[in-house]
């Protein structure tokens, strides 16, 4: 009886491991099926570096190029904003707050980043977009600029949070060494802590990346949503995402819009899977350096 | 024998974490050039007294200290020294090895190179004396930029010793340095010590009483955050004067 109850629960949660598989596999099935019989009407290269994105004019245009740099601006521009923030606040949490401040701190952190989405592009679209128009005397403060800065804003508590862990798992070993050698608190954090964290910290930078180019509410709100190539930070931007969300309910089923929808949800999931694989390899590495196994 | 010269000594230390009292008016001389072994029971309170002689319990939050610790008649908590300059005259090795993930050869640099020196020359100079003076300099020689990791638990800390070495300390601090070693790399690590107690006066925190009487000229003897006996080592262990001493080298609790 005992061996049953054994091998049921062990078939349960067999069946459940592997379900999310199954829909990873179901998931990429759709997009390839539904992505690629665009390219029946464009040429994959036409399709990937078409400078222009009419996908409802006669004949349509399908070309993602601009969306491909909108979101490629939109998630350097955050990086400038996530990066030294999240990595700042991480190396102050770990480094310079006392026990008491980093107890109130982290999960603060934490908190920030389960905050839905909209709820930044609401707070991208009120309060910065208006303040950089006047600031700046902008056409519009729906743009790539604020886009970068509210997505940065986003992904800072992730970037921070996965940084400071990579911090926390320098041991402590390593402090005591280079203080006993008479480092000082600066040159122990440059010379022994960041760099045993380094692949830590470039895993938290990735992952924020992945995380500002797969966001689409707030770019959907804030980016401006015009389909055009950027020459400025100050343009309004349509992102792969919000080119997606945007367009979806509009394109009749089975068109070529539609298609064309799926393939550049199929670009998207290549770029950020790269991202993830890169992320993936280089805290493996991380863990090796420290001895901590593969 | 008895032209000794105090190095470090320490008066009336009363030490807490929080408001628990770990060490109770510990007053303490190490002399120059010899080994001075502390002993006790787990949680006697001996590596807080060791991890105060270089400052390094200030790396622990919300802790006090009263009373004073001179080194060479200057009291080294006294608010015009800087602790970095403390740990580098007093240097320290620790109970696991903790080489950092760099090559061999950085690891015994690193001390150099954050106390400002540039000099090539000087720097791979003394890196190659550290080896030799911590005895590692022939199994390593070949391989120096390969990383410190990959060498085995006795070398590592064999490594730990020159990276300490290499900055030129005046006092070295052991903390039960083979708790983590087998038997060969220990008696490496206690003929090192022998060998080093020539040029440096060193403190060595151990658990293993046989190590004491093996490698240290005076012995103190820790129980409950009190120092309850110090003297020449062969004195206490073979007339120690405390019954609690006689109790705990003859194994009767530990």
């Amino acid at each position: 009886m005992a061996k049953l109850k054994e091998k049921a629960y062990r078939w349960i949660f067999t069946v459940l491991a592997f379900s999310s598989l199954i829909f990873l596999v179901g998931i990429i099935i759709v997009l390839f099926k539904e992505g690629l019989p665009v390219f029946k009407e464009v040429k994959p290269a036409d399709f990937i570096f078409g400078k222009a994105w009419y996908p409802t004019f006669d004949p349509p245009e399908f070309g993602i190029l601009p969306l491909i740099l909108a979101s490629f601006w939109v998630t350097v521009g955050a990086m400038f904003v996530c990066v030294p923030l999240g990595v700042g606040s991480a190396l102050y949490l770990n480094e310079l707050a006392g026990h008491r401040q980093r107890a109130v701190l982290k999960p603060l952190v934490e908190i920030l980043a389960s905050i839905p989405s909209v709820v930044y592009g609401f707070f991208g679209m009120m309060m910065i977009a208006p303040f950089l128009q006047n600031l700046l005397h902008l056409p519009t403060g729906l743009c790539a600029f604020t886009a970068s800065l509210t997505l940065g804003i986003m992904a800072t508590p992730t970037v921070c949070s996965i940084a400071e862990d990579a911090l926390s798992y320098v041991p402590k070993s390593f402090r005591e060494a280079s203080f006993a050698v008479g480092a000082n608190r600066w040159q122990t954090l440059v010379n022994v802590v960041i760099p045993a964290a380094g692949s830590g910290i470039s895993t938290a930078i990735i992952l924020g990346m992945s995380r500002a180019i797969g966001e689409t509410m707030t770019v959907l709100m804030v980016a401006g949503g015009a389909a055009v190539i950027p020459h400025s930070f100050f343009e309004p931007v349509r992102p792969m995402t919000s080119a997606i969300a945007a367009e979806m309910g509009e394109a009749p089923m089975g068109s070529a819009h539609y298609h064309s929808l799926f393939a550049i949800a199929l670009v998207l999931f290549l770029i950020t899977f790269v991202f993830n694989i890169v992320a993936e390899l280089i805290s493996r590495r991380f863990r090796i350096k420290l001895g901590l196994g593969g | 024998m008895d032209r000794r010269i105090v190095k470090i000594e320490a008066r009336d230390i009363n030490f807490f974490y929080g408001s628990r009292q770990a060490l109770s008016s510990v007053s303490i001389e190490i002399y120059k050039n010899q080994v001075t072994a502390i002993i006790g029971p787990s949680g006697c309170g001996k590596s807080t007294f060791i991890r105060l002689l270089n400052r390094m319990n200030e790396l622990v939050p919300n802790t006090s200290l009263k009373g004073a610790i001179l080194l060479e008649e200057e009291d080294i908590f006294d608010p015009s020294v800087d602790p970095v300059e403390i740990r580098r005259r007093i240097g320290m090795v620790f109970q696991k090895p903790n080489p950092f993930p760099k090559s061999i050869f950085e690891n015994v640099s690193y001390g150099l190179k954050i106390n400002g020196i540039t000099d090539g020359n000087f720097i791979e100079k003394k890196v190659g004396e550290s080896l030799k003076k911590a005895a590692l300099w022939d199994e390593v020689k070949d391989r120096i930029h390969e990383n410190a990791l990959k060498l085995s638990g006795g070398q590592q800390q064999r490594l730990c010793i020159a990276r300490c070495l290499a900055v030129e300390p005046e006092v070295l601090l052991f903390d039960e340095p083979c708790a983590s070693l087998d038997p060969i790399s220990t008696s490496k690590i206690e003929e090192l010590i022998l060998e080093l107690k020539k040029y440096y006066t060193i403190v060595i925190v151990t658990h293993n009483m046989q190590q004491a009487a093996r490698v240290s000229d005076y012995t103190a003897f820790f129980l409950l955050g009190e120092l309850i006996e110090f003297g020449k080592t062969q004195d206490i262990f073979t007339a120690p004067k405390d019954k609690r001493t006689e109790d705990y080298i003859t194994g009767r609790f530990g």
